[in-house]
């Protein structure tokens, strides 16, 4: 059975904004599914005295202190945005869907 | 949609048992953002307080704030939770503008703290409300909508963002559903979260005010019919914007939830928005969908290990609980339990401890919190500390009555002055010529004409009938126009006709 279905594939793509053909689903539900099943392979080997990892730098508490470091200037931060208006980043309308 | 007749509430509680929960989202007063160093001070200009890190520009590593970390566990500990041992950062994945990396760096299933309680006073009664968790997470950007009616987000045609208040520490403090409160639910609510407020407050790790939004609380409420088990459906109320409004917020939705119950319509699990202006809830977005957040471990931070020692420490130091406090004060200030509820439900505690901190008696501070401020607050629906005069100007409002140059009817004009913002009491004592006419020359003079137009009554005084000395005091209070001591006249016309007070 497939690790990922075409369905779930499509959800993704919609909950990430990503504009996806019919046929470029069927394309990365098979390439996923491979991914997905390769990396299901770690499972066959992993014991339950491993526990399971998030991390792979054996770290923990990489704090740092509360004090101010300059920043972007307002123009620096606009400056990649495609638009700005009075200072701030212009976005397209938000509930598009409901219009 | 059909307007519905809302029940009353005597007969909501009658019929139904309501279930709240609240979430409190409380923004940390840290100098810095949650994982970079922009500074997170309020009003700057858009778009000033930003780095890669926050704009979530492509290659930025972000790194906790230790001092958020710290604070977050001790609301935990002030909270009666256990830390975590070991904990992470989880991203929550959404699509919205007001997060430009497209998630917020937050907590999911392994919050920093769990299993805590708050202890809060309701009508004399105490009652123990359950803390879930405590988790940090990051506050959003600024949306501001624009092409639509009235800045809303419906009808809008485009959003303006600034993003300087994205990152900034933001902490979100859960309960376990409260079952069992009945009629006293929106009560409950309400004193939970001023009780959650002042143990925030006396820790300093933020400043807590509802009105400007670093304390923002949303509402669950749920109605069961009588003498059933199983909890009904729960809406979420968010807009709450203070302590008022989380009261009548609670109220609302259970009377509207009533309304439909009544007439066998479903509850529907929903984001509802509280209205200041009329005091009920309306839907939010029509067609909010079910939430896919796809949480997993933020892999750009590495795990939180909290050492125990640096707990014990922190909890070692943890202020006073607020509710002891209280009782302290309580005992200092020689109240009956009345009197400190009083005290309490006027939200007047700090500010009276504050006035007496800068020089007042408790009973000068007392009187002028909940007097003629308490009046004005009330009048105006608005919280005490906000009416517009502070502990150190009622402290010197109260020292120049001490002092003689006021009585308590110019302290009054002079305190409608201070909070109309017209300056300090002394100021506006000189500026309004309030001052109690202290000068033994002028008022001798106005006793002397009192004497001699008053030849009858100053007979009977010389004749030791003393009484009567009331008659010309009224006289003198009235050519000085009330601006003189009454008890200070009496003296000065006994010793002018030669009697003994």
């Amino acid at each position: 059975m497939a690790a990922i279905s075409r369905e779930e594939v499509a959800h993704l793509a919609r909950l990430s904004r990503l504009a996806v053909t019919e046929q470029e689903l069927d394309v990365f539900a098979g390439q996923l599914d491979v991914i997905l099943q390769s990396v299901a392979r770690i499972g066959d080997v992993a014991a339950t005295d491993i526990p399971p990892t998030s991390h792979s730098v054996p770290l923990t508490n990489v704090f740092r202190d509360d004090v101010v470091v300059p920043g972007l200037s307002q123009e620096g931060a606009l400056s990649g945005a495609p638009d700005a208006e009075d200072g701030r980043f212009r976005v397209p309308r938000i509930l598009d869907e409901e219009a | 949609m059909t307007t519905t007749v809302l029940p009353p509430y005597d007969d909501v509680v009658a019929r139904y048992e309501p279930v709240i929960g609240l979430e409190t989202h409380v923004e940390l007063g840290t100098k810095t953002k949650m994982f970079c160093g922009c500074p997170t001070e309020f009003g700057a200009e858009p778009n000033t307080q930003v780095c890669p890190v926050c704009l979530g520009l492509p290659g930025a590593l972000p790194v906790p704030n230790r001092a958020a970390i710290e604070a977050t566990i001790r609301i935990g500990l002030a909270l009666n939770c256990s830390i975590a041992e070991w904990c992470r950062f989880a991203r929550k994945n959404y699509f919205y503008p007001d997060m430009p990396k497209n998630f917020q760096t937050s907590q999911y299933d392994e919050p920093l703290c769990v299993d805590g309680y708050l202890d809060v006073e309701v009508d004399g009664e105490m009652v123990r409300v359950e803390i879930e968790r405590v988790h940090l997470e990051e506050d959003t950007g600024k949306t501001l909508h624009v092409g639509g009616a009235t800045g809303r987000i419906h009808g809008a045609t485009e959003s303006l963002v600034d993003y300087n208040r994205a990152g900034i520490p933001l902490v979100e403090i859960v309960t376990k559903p409260i079952p069992g409160t009945g009629a006293k639910a929106p009560l409950v609510a309400r004193a939970y979260v001023t009780e959650l407020r002042d143990v925030i407050r006396s820790l300093n790790v933020s400043d807590v005010r509802m009105e400007q939004g670093s304390m923002r609380c949303d509402v669950n409420t749920s109605l069961t019919p009588a003498g059933q088990t199983e909890w009904g459906t729960r809406t979420e109320t968010k807009n709450v914007n203070s302590l008022r409004s989380v009261e009548r917020a609670v109220r609302a939705e259970m009377i509207r939830q009533a309304s439909l119950l009544d007439v066998g319509t479903r509850i529907f699990q929903e984001t509802r928005h509280f209205q200041e202006d009329t005091g009920d809830t309306r839907a939010g977005r029509s067609k909010e969908e079910a939430t896919d957040y796809r949480y997993f471990p933020e892999p750009d931070l590495v795990p939180m290990a909290p050492d125990a020692a640096w707990v014990a420490e922190l909890k070692a130091a943890l202020p006073e609980a607020p509710r002891l406090h209280r009782k302290r004060l309580q005992e200092q200030w020689d109240l009956t339990d009345q009197d400190m509820q009083s005290v309490v439900n006027a939200g007047a505690v700090e500010l009276i401890e504050a006035t007496i901190a800068a020089g007042a008696t408790a009973a000068g501070a007392r009187k002028w919190w909940l007097g003629e401020l308490a009046r004005r607050a009330n009048e105006e629906g608005i919280e005490l500390s906000t009416v517009g005069a502070t502990p150190a100007q009622v402290a010197e409002l109260q020292q120049l009555v001490d002092e003689g140059k006021l009585n308590d009817k110019l302290a009054r004009a002079v305190l409608e002055g201070v909070v109309a913002g017209e300056g300090s009491p002394r100021e506006i004592m000189t500026a309004r010529g309030l001052e109690v006419v202290s000068d033994t020359g002028a008022l001798t003079a106005a006793v002397d004409d009192a004497i001699a137009a008053n030849p009858d009554v100053a007979a009977k005084i010389r004749d030791g009938k003393v009484a009567a000395a009331g008659a010309l005091v009224g006289a003198v209070m009235k050519t000085t126009r009330g601006q003189a001591d009454a008890k200070t006249v009496r003296e000065l016309i006994l010793s002018r006709l030669g009697v003994e007070g």
